[in-house]
């Protein structure tokens, strides 16, 4: 889980990254998209960023399985709060949000553009335009906020959590990976934040 | 009969190594035929258990907790001595054996504290090889502590859970034996009889708590290290389920039970706080390096602590004992408190407590930092502030559970203590090689009578359950099983084995048949209040009588008026107590008996009639330096036999502390 | 401090035996005093039971001290009731008030199955240390013990973890039922100690092993564990068992 996890952690920033090049302009996002979609290597590393992600599903099923079946009898109370952050015990709902979220995210962009690559209408795919007229729907707008705060949710524990499943706790350094985790964790979802509010508010043109 | 202790011949120091080399031998293939039975699983029981297994012998194991880890070994506070000299400040094998018979008010037997003392390093050894984490300085080597009645440091500890860090590494060598197939662990199992054949221990009769079921179990030797029985007072420091069933069974199939009323009660434990109580807590002996402890002059002052000025309050251990103040031995401390309280001076609710005052001690050390800085003109909140700091490092832990008991915040008011049982001396006679006087069954740690004499050291119960456990037991055993080998696993549907079960059962049966009124907690409290008024920390004459016949009463009552719910075949807590509080109240007969016999007082053991001009007590050498071991006749009736003990090395003086 | 006295209403858990489905029963008990230990409340309310007939509650415990590890109750919520670094028979009346309902529920979890009332089979724990949980040193082996000096920090931290007191709070607790805590705290003890080193690959893989075997859930990081241990393990202990899991897997031959 942690080491699927951080592998994720790592892409989320390439991910943001290119998103970002939005704000600084059409050609220059299309131009990074284009890249990412069409280098061999990146494609080849695509390959393996599903199958993390697959696994890191997989693993939080098994967990998930595992985990309901070691305590059938639930408590009639319960006080969790006092010992631990919800969030820490939610990231399984967490991550099936994330799925779901994942699953129009993909169908949205990923499809459109693999569809462009292998159905010949490459050299017409602009993905800033596809990107423009879905996020002009509030709608649509609306899911991908709610995924942003779920994968928020899920990225303040699991930054840490990964380190700690690594086996990495340290007076000295634990600390540092925490203040780490959340700083990672807000600018990340500011930048996936933005995007769709940027179309949708015209913030960009 | 004829008591025969078995000592080996030959000069003290050399008696153990003369014995080790000439015990017989079991060799290695008919180890794997003999079966051992261990009843008990605190130090003595989970060492004894995990040697023997190691050895090669077939070991049962039974504990009534739901795990052999749990036994009340685990809640020893202060830490284990041992004649290590680690400190260079003139330790060795016959100072801890000197001092542990001296501390023992000369009524243990020397042969065997002499061995205690020469096995006690051999201890430490095996515990940092089992993964114990002793307390360690900075270079890396052992840390020792001093403790009372002795001149050296010689206690090692962890902090303070020193039991429980040896028991879980006892535990976790019985553990590995159970992972190797060489022992079985029963645990929330209850041995309810011994089971005799031919005159020897071949096996016992023992409870599953679970099921309520009785089961049958054979072996060529059964060992008891089912420890200590001050839950006879009903109130103690000891665990709630400590009982003296199992000794108590083999008593009464023979084994002799030694010095009975040798009980120690411990002066510094948390005061009974109401008629609800169902333990005390003690805490720690070292409190009394720093703490002063006092009562008002005045009788009846309900004013607060800390309300009541310098001159009317009396610290009356420094004013008796100007030597040794408030480090006086735990006995003179538990019966100076007991004088106070019931002279009318007591503090609190329940007026049974005195004052254990830090303030002064904050205030000396609070200068002590002050000095430290160079500073003058300091004031006076900021020394006191200072001071807290010293004594929270130093007794932190303590004060923090003082305060989750009490709700009391120790560091502005002082604690309030009352002596509470805490160990007894007494136990099932044995010999040399800790075998009763029933051939084939051991007695081990607490369980036994044999190195405590009248009065236990601090540090010296974990020394000597492991000692018993780790490196007696191992060799003594062989010179009964050399002879067994011939012996065949008896199956148990032998007669023995079904008359004794049969008589467990009836006994379960009569009890739970009784369906009176009163619960068996309520006469376990009747029984513990009798012992302490009577037969507690100050005996007399007349007030052991009384307790004798009051006790032969209460034990009427109880067998025709007691309510236990539930059925026998399930789990049923009530049931098991039950049996527990029948046994108490019998040992509670023998133990009066045994104080009333004993007309000098020594150790734990204060008659009221042997005391001097100032009230301190009296031993009397020259028609007491004997083991009364008692042998059970018929009920309430017992014979006294006397082991005489005899003083080569260790010259018997009166202790004084003024 | 103020003492006082208090009605209550408790919740309690009971059930017949592991083969029965229990239920909640309430009872009623009066004048319990601030001072009373939790389960001498407890006391109180059996022999009121007793008295009138019924059968008396049973529960686990043992020393009274917080030290044995045998009391095990989940009190509104929460393992070993409110107070934290704190066992139930430590835990006093005096966290109550007048006219208070406690809900008070055995340990659940699938390794733990309830044997009657609020008593609950921990087993697994010594099956678990059976699996490895000691170092393989046979009585009379030993070398003296100041022969290998050990970093104070390092045997300080071996004590800290060998405080657990094997109550099964952590597993409680856990919203995954998972004994990570108590199986790191040993792991850990032993790891830190050079005593434990020639045997320490192998017992981290068959204790993790047997922990899975007895059905717990996984560690996922929420440390509730860690606020509910009476006596404060750490979590460290747990990544140092990761991290000895980890290497172990990796340099195993087998």
């Amino acid at each position: 889980m942690g080491l699927t996890g951080l592998f994720l952690i790592t892409f989320l920033i390439v991910h943001a990254g290119v998103n970002a090049c939005i704000f600084v302009s059409e050609d220059t996002f299309n131009t990074a998209a284009h890249f990412m979609s069409h280098n061999w290597v990146l494609r080849i590393m695509e390959i393996g960023l599903f199958a993390g992600l697959l696994l890191h599903i997989i693993q939080g099923l098994l967990l998930w399985k595992q985990n309901r079946a070691a305590r059938p009898v639930g408590y009639t109370l319960t006080d969790n709060n006092r010992n631990s952050k919800w969030y820490s015990r939610s990231m399984g709902l967490l991550g099936t949000l994330l799925l779901f979220f994942l699953v129009i995210h993909i169908s949205k962009f990923f499809v459109s553009t693999k569809i462009a690559l292998y159905g010949g209408g490459d050299a017409d795919h602009n993905l800033y335009l596809e990107m423009k007229e879905e996020f002009a729907k509030w709608w649509i707008v609306v899911i991908y906020l709610c995924g942003v705060t779920s994968l928020f949710w899920h990225l303040l524990h699991g930054f840490g959590s990964a380190f700690q499943s690594l086996g990495i706790n340290h007076k000295r350094y634990t600390p540092i990976i925490k203040t780490a985790g959340t700083v990672y964790t807000v600018i990340i979802c500011i930048l996936f934040a933005l995007m769709p509010l940027a179309f949708f508010l015209n913030w960009i043109d | 009969m004829a008591l025969d202790s078995k000592i080996p011949a030959g000069e003290l120091n050399e008696k153990w190594a003369d014995y080790k080399g000439h015990v017989k031998l079991v060799n290695p293939a008919n180890k794997r035929k003999i079966e051992v039975i261990v009843v008990g699983t605190g130090l003595a029981g989970a060492s004894a258990a995990a040697s023997l297994g190691e050895m090669g012998y077939k070991v049962k194991s039974f504990c009534f907790q739901d795990s052999p880890r749990r036994a009340h070994s685990i809640a020893a506070q202060g830490g284990i001595n041992a004649a290590k000299n680690y400190q260079n400040d003139g330790d060795s094998v016959f100072r801890l054996f000197y001092d542990t018979i001296k501390g023992g008010d000369y009524r243990a037997r020397e042969a065997n504290v002499h061995r205690l003392a020469e096995v006690s390093t051999a201890i430490i050894d095996q515990c940092v090889a089992q993964g114990v984490p002793f307390a360690r300085e900075y270079g890396g080597l052992l840390s020792n502590r001093s403790f009372g009645g002795t001149q050296v440091q010689r206690t090692f500890y962890a902090a303070g859970q020193t039991g429980q860090q040896l028991l879980l590494g006892a535990y976790s060598a019985l553990e590995r034996q159970v992972a190797l197939g060489n022992v079985t662990v029963y645990s929330r199992h209850e041995m309810l009889d011994v089971v005799m054949i031919d005159g020897k221990a071949r096996g016992i009769i023992a409870r599953d708590l679970i099921s309520g079921e009785l089961e049958r179990h054979f072996g060529h030797a059964v060992l008891l290290c089912t420890g200590g029985y001050g839950n006879v007072f009903y109130l103690s420091t000891l665990a709630m389920g400590s009982n003296v069933t199992a000794a108590w069974k083999a008593h009464k199939k023979g084994a002799f039970f030694g010095n009975p009323c040798f009980t120690q009660i411990h002066p510094t434990c948390i005061p009974v706080s109401g008629d609800y109580q169902s333990k005390l807590t003690l805490m720690s002996e070292s409190l009394r390096n720093d703490g002063r402890i006092w009562v008002p002059k005045k009788k009846d002052d309900n004013r607060k602590a800390v309300d009541i000025p310098e001159e009317e309050r009396d610290y009356y251990l420094e004013r008796r004992y100007p030597a040794f103040g408030n480090l006086v031995p735990r006995d003179v401390a538990s019966r100076a408190a007991k004088e106070r309280c019931d002279e009318g001076y007591g503090v609190g609710t329940t007026k049974l407590a005195v004052y254990l005052d830090f303030a002064d001690a904050i205030k000396r050390y609070g200068k002590i930092e002050v000095g430290k800085q160079g500073r003058t003109d300091v004031p006076e909140a900021e020394i006191i502030a200072l001071g807290k700091e010293v004594v929270k490092e130093k007794y932190g832990n303590l004060f923090d559970m003082y305060e989750k008991i009490t709700g009391e915040n120790p560091y502005e008011m002082p604690m309030r203590i009352y002596p509470a049982v805490h160990y007894t001396m007494g136990g099932l006679w044995v010999d040399y090689e800790l075998q009763t006087t029933i051939k084939g069954l051991y007695a081990l740690g607490e369980a036994n009578f044999s190195d405590h004499g009248a009065n236990r050291l601090g540090a010296s119960a974990l020394m000597q359950g492991l000692a018993d456990g780790y490196f007696v037991i191992p060799y003594t055993i062989g010179n009964y099983l050399a002879d067994e080998i011939a012996t065949k696993a008896i199956p148990t549907d032998h007669p023995a084995f079904v008359e004794t079960e049969k008589a467990v059962s009836d006994r379960i049966n009569t009890l739970m048949g009784i369906k009176g009124k009163q619960t068996v907690e309520s006469f376990h409290k009747r029984l513990g209040k009798i012992m302490w008024d009577k037969c507690g920390m100050a005996r007399n004459e007349q007030g052991l009588k009384e307790a004798i016949a009051e006790i032969q009463a209460l034990k009427k009552e109880f067998w025709s008026d007691v309510k236990i719910p539930g059925s026998i075949n399930e789990m049923n807590p009530e049931l098991d107590k039950a049996g527990r509080v029948a046994d108490f109240i019998e040992l509670g007969e023998l133990m009066c008996k045994d104080a009333l016999n004993r007309r000098e007082s020594c150790g734990g053991h204060f008659r009221e009639e042997s005391q001097t001009e100032d009230g301190e007590a009296k031993r009397d050498d020259e028609n007491y330096s004997y083991v009364a071991a008692w042998e059970y006749k018929a009920e309430s009736e017992w014979e006294l036999n006397k082991e005489a003990l005899n003083f080569e090395v260790a010259k018997p003086t009166q202790r004084s502390y003024k | 401090m103020e003492h006082y006295k208090m009605n209550l209403t408790l919740k309690v858990w009971r059930q017949k035996n592991s083969k029965t489905e229990g239920s909640f029963d309430n009872y009623s008990v009066k004048d319990i005093s601030s001072e009373m230990s939790f389960l001498e409340m407890f006391d109180v309310l059996n022999e009121q039971l007793i008295t009138e007939g019924k059968d008396p509650i049973a529960f686990d415990h043992d020393c009274r001290e917080g030290i044995c590890g045998a009391c095990s109750m989940h009190i509104n919520g929460e393992a070993h009731g409110p107070w934290s670094n704190n066992t139930t028979c430590q835990l006093h009346m005096r966290a109550f008030k007048d006219g208070d309902t406690i809900v008070v529920e055995p340990w659940r979890s699938t390794a733990f199955p309830v044997l009657k009332d609020l008593i609950v089979d921990r087993s697994a724990f010594d099956r678990i240390i059976q699996a490895g949980g000691y170092i393989s040193v046979n009585t009379g082996n030993a070398v003296d013990a100041n022969a290998i000096p050990i970093e104070k920090k390092k045997a300080d931290d071996a004590f800290a973890a060998a405080a657990c007191i094997g109550c099964g709070a952590c597993v409680a607790t856990c919203v995954n039922g998972s004994a990570m805590l108590f199986v790191s705290a040993k792991v850990s003890q032993l790891a830190l100690l050079p005593q434990g080193d020639p045997e320490r690959k192998t017992r981290v893989m068959n204790m993790v092993a047997q922990m899975d075997k007895e059905g717990f859930g996984n560690c996922t990081n929420t440390y509730a564990c860690e606020a509910e241990c009476p006596k404060g393990i750490s979590v460290a202990n747990i990544a140092r068992l990761n991290r000895e899991f980890l290497s172990a897997s990796l340099t195993s031959e087998e």
